[in-house]
């Protein structure tokens, strides 16, 4: 596996688009195959670069979903309908395509097995997307780090990686508890309400363990989730936020 | 030459705003929030700010006595190395400049700290001059703690990550000490009109 510390300059790859996949009505992955990748850290994101024919050209960051040691780059991207890039990515974009990007970006918001755990990670939509190569890495390595991931989505429909979750959190002792804030199927018995302190105080390990806690959605999820668990004695230091959302273009 | 993206149009800017948008930047009527850890809230009678460093003899103000000094409301353009540029944001603060008043100095160079270990370098010479704040205020109202308050360095000519949210002082040094984003990849600079955006550009 590359080390993806950045250190030189940042140039443009051209990467393949090899395959595309629907994750929810509003989310595709897309896995790249990207010559000359140096390797990334699981968490971290990427660049993307679109260039229309008469030169016009617009950029935004994209978290990586993949692990490290997985074959293809995969960015997972959430259509937002008022947005210049996602809808194209969602939408446009075909197998055979080329799409530029360079990175990776970001180094404080990763996780590798040096830092240990536990790891409490606590996701808001597509704030998954970086969590999600954190928990392939820990999948992927064979490590045996306890993983809890706390999930809030609006509707079972709208669950990044469902199938692939569930598939963890039983073959491979990935912890997932989802809470469906706007609408929940008939028998519904897990959580239907937004992320509260009585939902960490449930579903976090407590402060006194020290876990290592990832937090990615949009503001107002990660702002509440981060101040409610340094109340309850986390220490900041172990509480690292990355912000997703509909301003992410 | 760039690849040409199959099917990609995208959305221009006409007219006098786009000259006012850097490279590869996008304009957002949102501010949004990007912060490393959870938001810091200090009270204010514990707040200080601090010159520091490479002085006679450090300087330190309550957050009474700092609001005591002279403020200046200052309009300016805004833009996140992510990509969003905001314009016509409107701040409250102390000039960098009234601070470091009267001030002698071999130093070259700045270090914000901050609450939550946060920090950042530049040179002296980009918070002087009428460059640089530490504002209170935005948009006539108390800055929001999660926007920085109850202040944050604003030096609007660089990337924003430059503007230190939380900040509690300033350390006058003779050499360059890179900050938090600094050591992680992004750029020592960060002029976004040269888009010097990760180490190398």
């Amino acid at each position: 596996m590359a080390r993806a510390a950045v250190l030189g300059r940042l140039t443009w790859h051209l990467a393949n688009v090899v395959e595309l996949v629907d994750e929810t009505p509003r989310v595709r992955s897309i896995a790249l195959d990207v010559p000359d990748w140096a390797g990334h850290r699981a968490g971290q994101h990427v660049d993307v670069r679109l260039t229309a024919e008469d030169g016009y050209q617009a950029q935004r960051s994209y978290s990586i979903a993949s692990a490290p040691e997985q074959p293809h780059l995969v960015l997972t991207v959430e259509r937002l309908d008022d947005g210049e890039v996602s809808p194209y990515l969602v939408d446009e974009l075909q197998p055979g395509d080329k799409l530029e990007l360079r990175g990776p970006v970001g180094g404080y918001f990763v996780w590798t097995v040096e830092v240990g755990g536990p790891v409490l990670l606590v996701a808001g939509g597509s704030g998954v997307v970086p969590l999600m190569a954190m928990v392939r890495h820990r999948v992927g390595l064979g490590d045996g780090t306890p993983f809890r991931l706390l999930f809030s989505s609006r509707s079972l429909d709208e669950v990044i990686y469902r199938d692939e979750l569930d598939r963890l959190a039983a073959d491979d002792g990935i912890e997932v508890v989802h809470t469906l804030t706007r609408s929940q199927p008939d028998g519904w018995t897990g959580y239907a309400r937004r992320i509260d302190e009585q939902m960490l105080r449930e579903v976090s390990w407590p402060a006194a363990e020290q876990p290592r806690v990832y937090i990615c959605g949009p503001t107002r999820l990660v702002e509440s989730v981060a101040s409610t668990l340094v109340a309850l004695g986390h220490d900041p230091d172990r509480v690292k936020t990355e912000r997703f959302g509909p301003t992410g273009g | 030459m760039p690849y040409v993206s199959r099917g990609f149009r995208g959305r221009r800017r006409e007219g006098g705003d786009a000259a006012r948008v850097p490279p590869g930047q996008y304009l957002t009527d949102d501010f949004p929030v990007l912060s490393a850890g959870p938001t810091p809230h200090t009270p204010l009678d514990e707040w200080t700010f601090s010159i520091t460093g490479e002085l006679d003899e450090a300087r330190t103000w309550t957050w009474e006595e700092f609001r005591a000094l002279p403020s200046e409301t200052t309009t300016k353009d805004i833009h996140c190395v992510t990509k969003w540029s905001k314009l016509d944001t409107e701040w409250e603060g102390v000039s960098v400049d009234t601070l470091l008043e009267g001030v002698e100095t071999s130093a070259e160079y700045v270090l914000a700290f901050c609450d939550g270990g946060y920090t950042t370098n530049l040179p002296l010479e980009d918070v002087a001059g009428g460059k640089a704040w530490v504002a209170f205020g935005y948009g006539g109202e108390p800055l929001e703690p999660e926007h920085g308050g109850p202040a944050r360095l604003l030096v609007p000519h660089l990337y924003f990550w430059k503007s230190a949210k939380w900040v509690r002082g300033l350390e006058l040094r003779a050499d360059d000490e890179p900050g938090f984003w600094e050591r992680y990849g992004y750029h020592n600079y960060g002029d976004p009109w040269q888009e010097q955006r990760y180490w190398g550009d």
